[in-house]
């Protein structure tokens, strides 16, 4: 088989495994648009808030040290101990929860009949407002994350591909382990939505605020439940990507990469999000592969957003998304 | 008491249309013109200028370009950096390859150019709405950066990819370049900013803002009562560009004077007018204003009360400023989503009537 | 219209002429739903059509129709004797058809002055250099539209709200002004979608007698849906009856109040 054919599957297979990883980031943000309309733009930035959270719990960091020591002298940085993994992702998805309380509470009871733009530029106030909060917190610079999960090359497939091919692909454990933590997440959504009581409680809050309150559905109680489950899946997100590149700020730029995700999966449907991650994460892998050194490279900067509008040109509301139909 | 129009009657329509019909407002108006143009010159320095003045008077600009797509006319648009990318090379191209023409022109040029860049990535909105149009822009975003940072054309085929702006005349004083001095280059900034937002608010009180504030408030019955969509959006778009391609042609050439296209007018730049406009107020041309002299300033005072008066790290005012900038976000949109413009209509309104209450 | 179009006279003096418009054998689906099967009718210049039915007849969707916001997949819409090809809403408008709509389509960001002054739209022609300029052929233009509208608001007696948003305006005031915004316009046609919706006797007599100073004093023909039986035998010429998706009845008052499949589907028939 040729050379360039070879390299082509082992670039459409990261491309998949890179997709999941998007599709992580964008189902965080399917959650919260189905059950309050709202595009909650600081998903990137809870990803990485929750992340930074959870590598300060480990290492026993102080929070706020920096401010801590600027406004009192003091020079304090850690308190000595070191959590295990488990325990600071629970603690870190407390924090979580506390967060998701506290944004219902202090931000969107009050928005509750805005027009979406101005949701969505509450979100974005938000993103802001938790970026410099976690920096304080914790402070900028960058991290590592090591929660146990295996990373570096897999040994077995690239034996075995070598033996098929005579060239062993690299494909990274850790992309295998967030795509089946992906799919479990995914199942597991899916069936909280379709088959209990408050996954149908939240599907009638999507649909319609004033029809679900007058069922006897608490709004501000499935608002929490969603937020706190959005806020569960930017913690895994977060994982993932912080093991992979480090807990920096450019994590919260995923999020941006979320938006051609949810152009093209629709931003209602659960399975679409993880559909429009894999096609944008192989589209660009393979763009970038096969026409990026044609025209000078880093076309992944851009090229899931032309993706996006091209496919949106077509069909608004994305391959699931429900059709807009607009009445007079 | 002061504030009044009892018996200031409007006799013709003529008079009832103007931008400030109460006489208080209208020499208000013409004494910060008096300041604008007269005072301040003589009593500028380096400083203020370059940390106050300047930015203030090029983001206004970019700020009404951006309120009339977002504000007046409901397109929401997050490409703000990549069209003032486009404002910045066009003008380096235009500058360097015909030294002779004024400067001015080229600034005027750029925007038209950038105009018309603005008109394409504008054609999605015809399909497409809401966060989807979002979306559209950031792709013009993107693409844009990547293409000034790639096409060596753009910045004339130099080994670090910069682009430095030579130094050209305006009525034979220099306002580009290392010589300029620094009231020049405010008097050039403000002289574009006069007219740039006398002619926005032409456009916004006439039949072509109706049409832009039809399209945002209802696009459906807009069209039905006769508004062609397309002219009325596009025509938003190229205004709209117009504004921000003369003010990243100014921030380039004026301001910086040498310009790295991921750093100055990356996605942040974006956000940063956008802000401006919310914490101003949509669909208000004096909102623009605020909010950019709001978020030029807020920085300068942080770091001079953190900083410099209490001696903290820079780092630490840096996150301090984006908590402030992202709760105060918030809090326009809670508690007054029209910003500091319709902050300003109360208190006026208020005033009209003092000392009584109501 | 001139005398000599003039194709009969109505009791109260108002004068009718030919057919204004003609809907041949609309049939408009979406999907699987059949909204309108083969309609016919038409409307004379000069006149007060109604159309009436029970909810989900297909009245407002006809009332689309004829505002070019739909396009019916079989039939033919004549206006002015020239058959009317699939042009875009903006475009009908422009032809002198003006329409209000059932739940109000104002511009909620602007004052009523500024959104009667909408309703010139189609008529101010002055391009982008001449309103960045204002001074000279824009601003006259402006100047000049705001007198018409303003006879327009005179005449519905909304002065005192002009400079009012109209978002902060009562139900009633805002239909109101919604007329205002089509009357502006000066339409050939105008087409009012249940005016009387949601209104005390009152403000229904008021409307009324708005509506037939209309088409008294300017002329305009009118069409207009409405559920008030009281309201469409007094104000109109002609009733079209749908139920359906289907025509069921077509002709005066009268004649349709007597007619059976009517009196079935629709009217009733009173037990005193």
């Amino acid at each position: 088989m040729p050379e360039q054919v070879i390299f082509g599957m082992e670039v459409f297979l990261n491309g998949l495994m890179a997709g999941v990883l998007y599709a992580l980031v964008a189902l965080g943000f399917v959650l919260i648009y189905k059950a309050s309309g709202i595009f909650n733009y600081a998903q990137g930035v809870m990803a990485l808030f929750s992340a930074m959270t959870l590598v300060g719990m480990m290492n026993g960091q102080v929070p706020f040290s920096h401010l801590i020591n600027a406004v009192f002298g003091t020079d304090i940085h850690h308190f000595g101990w070191h959590l295990p993994a488990l325990i600071g992702i629970l603690l870190t998805m407390a924090i979580m929860v506390l967060l998701a309380w506290l944004v219902q509470k202090i931000i969107f009871k009050h928005l509750v009949n805005q027009e979406p733009i101005i949701l969505f530029m509450a979100t974005i106030g938000l993103a802001y407002f938790m970026e410099g909060f976690g920096d304080l917190m914790w402070g900028g610079e960058i991290k590592k994350l090591d929660v146990g999960i295996p990373q570096g090359i897999n040994l077995w497939i690239d034996e075995a591909t070598y033996n098929i091919f005579d060239y062993g692909f690299f494909i990274d454990n850790l992309d295998i382990f967030a795509t089946i933590v992906a799919a479990i997440l995914v199942l597991a959504l899916v069936a909280f939505s379709q088959y209990t009581k408050q996954g149908r409680a939240m599907r009638a809050v999507a649909d319609d605020h004033q029809a679900a309150l007058s069922v006897g559905v608490s709004l501000n109680f499935i608002w929490v439940m969603v937020w706190s489950l959005a806020g569960f899946v930017a913690l895994v997100a977060g994982i993932m990507w912080g093991t992979k590149s480090g807990v920096q700020f450019s994590l919260s730029l995923i999020a941006l990469k979320a938006l051609p995700v949810l152009m093209l999966g629709g931003f209602t449907s659960i399975p679409g999000a993880i559909v429009g991650g894999l096609i944008i994460g192989v589209g660009e892998k393979m763009f970038e592969f096969l026409v990026g050194p044609l025209i000078g490279g880093a076309t992944e900067n851009w090229f899931a957003y032309v993706l996006a509008l091209l496919f949106l040109v077509f069909r608004p509301q994305g391959l699931f998304g429900e059709k807009i139909i607009e009445r007079v | 008491m002061l504030y009044r129009e009892a018996g200031d009657f409007k006799t013709t329509y003529k008079e009832d249309n103007q931008t400030f019909p109460i006489k208080f407002d209208r020499y208000r108006y013409y004494f910060v013109l008096i300041v604008a143009f007269l005072i301040i010159p003589f009593w500028i320095n380096d400083y203020w200028v370059n940390a106050i003045f300047l930015p203030f008077l090029i983001y206004s600009i970019a700020a009404i370009g951006l309120n009339i797509l977002v504000g007046y006319c409901g397109q929401v648009s997050l490409g703000t950096g990549g069209f003032m990318a486009v404002g910045a090379y066009a003008v380096y191209k235009l500058m360097t390859a015909f030294p002779d023409v004024s400067i001015m022109i080229h600034v005027v040029l750029a925007g038209a150019i950038t105009a018309c860049v603005g008109v394409l990535f504008g054609l999605p909105s015809l399909r497409i709405k809401g966060f989807y149009l979002a979306v559209a822009t950031l792709a013009a975003q993107f693409f844009l950066v990547w293409i000034f940072n790639r096409v060596p054309w753009f910045y004339n085929y130099s080994a670090s990819g910069q682009i430095n702006a030579p130094e050209r005349t305006f009525f034979g004083v220099p306002v580009t370049g290392a010589n300029a001095d620094s009231w020049a280059t405010y008097l050039f900034c403000l002289i574009i900013l006069t007219v740039c937002g006398i002619v926005a608010r032409n456009l916004t009180r006439g039949s072509i803002g109706r049409k832009w504030m039809a399209i945002r408030d209802m696009d459906i019955a807009a069209e039905i009562i006769g508004v062609n969509p397309l002219s009325a959006k596009l025509s938003a778009f190229a205004v709209s560009s117009f504004f921000i391609g003369i003010s990243g042609a100014l921030f380039f050439g004026v301001y910086l004077g040498a310009v790295e296209v991921g750093e100055a007018f990356g996605i942040n730049k974006s956000f940063l007018v956008l802000f401006m406009i919310i914490i101003g107020g949509l669909g208000s041309i004096f909102g623009s204003f605020a909010g950019a002299a709001f978020l030029v300033l807020l920085p300068v005072l942080l770091k001079n009360l953190f900083v410099a008066g209490l001696g903290w790290q820079p780092d630490l005012a840096t996150h301090l400023e984006f908590m402030i900038v992202g709760g105060l976000i918030i809090l326009f949109l809670v508690v007054e989503p029209h910003g500091i413009a319709q902050l300003w209509r109360l208190a006026k309104e208020k005033l009209r009537l003092w000392p009584f209450p109501y | 219209m001139l005398d000599s179009q003039v194709t009969q006279t109505t009791a109260d003096g108002r004068k009718i002429g030919g057919v204004m418009m003609e809907m041949a054998n609309i049939t408009l689906r979406f999907g699987g739903v059949v909204a309108i099967k083969d309609i016919s009718f038409d409307i004379l210049e000069g006149e007060i059509r109604a159309i009436i039915g029970p909810n989900g007849a297909g009245k407002s969707s006809m009332l689309n129709v004829i505002s070019g916001f739909y396009h019916p997949q079989d039939g033919e819409v004549w206006f002015h004797g020239k058959k009317r090809p699939a042009v875009k809403p903006y475009e009908v408008a422009r032809q002198g058809i003006a329409r209000t709509f059932q739940n109000i389509a104002l511009f909620e960001g602007m004052t009523v002055l500024d959104n009667v002054m909408t309703g010139r739209l189609t008529q101010m022609k002055s391009g982008v250099f001449q309103q960045a300029l204002w001074w000279g052929a824009a601003e006259r233009e402006e100047l000049e539209n705001r007198e018409i509208c303003e006879k327009v608001i005179d005449f519905l007696e909304i002065q005192s709200i002009r400079k009012t948003p109209v978002a902060r305006l009562p139900y009633g005031l805002k239909k109101r002004v919604e007329l205002a915004r089509a009357l502006a316009s000066e339409p050939k046609l105008l087409l009012l979608d249940e005016p009387m919706a949601g209104m005390n006797v009152e403000e229904k007599e008021d409307m009324s007698r708005f509506i037939l100073d209309v088409n008294d004093e300017f002329g305009t023909t009118i069409a207009l849906i409405e559920h008030d039986m009281g309201v469409v035998m007094d104000l109109s010429d002609r009733v079209v009856v749908m139920d359906y998706g289907r025509k069921i009845g077509d002709g005066t008052p009268d004649e349709v109040r007597n007619n059976q499949d009517v009196i079935d589907a629709y009217l009733g028939v009173s037990h005193d």
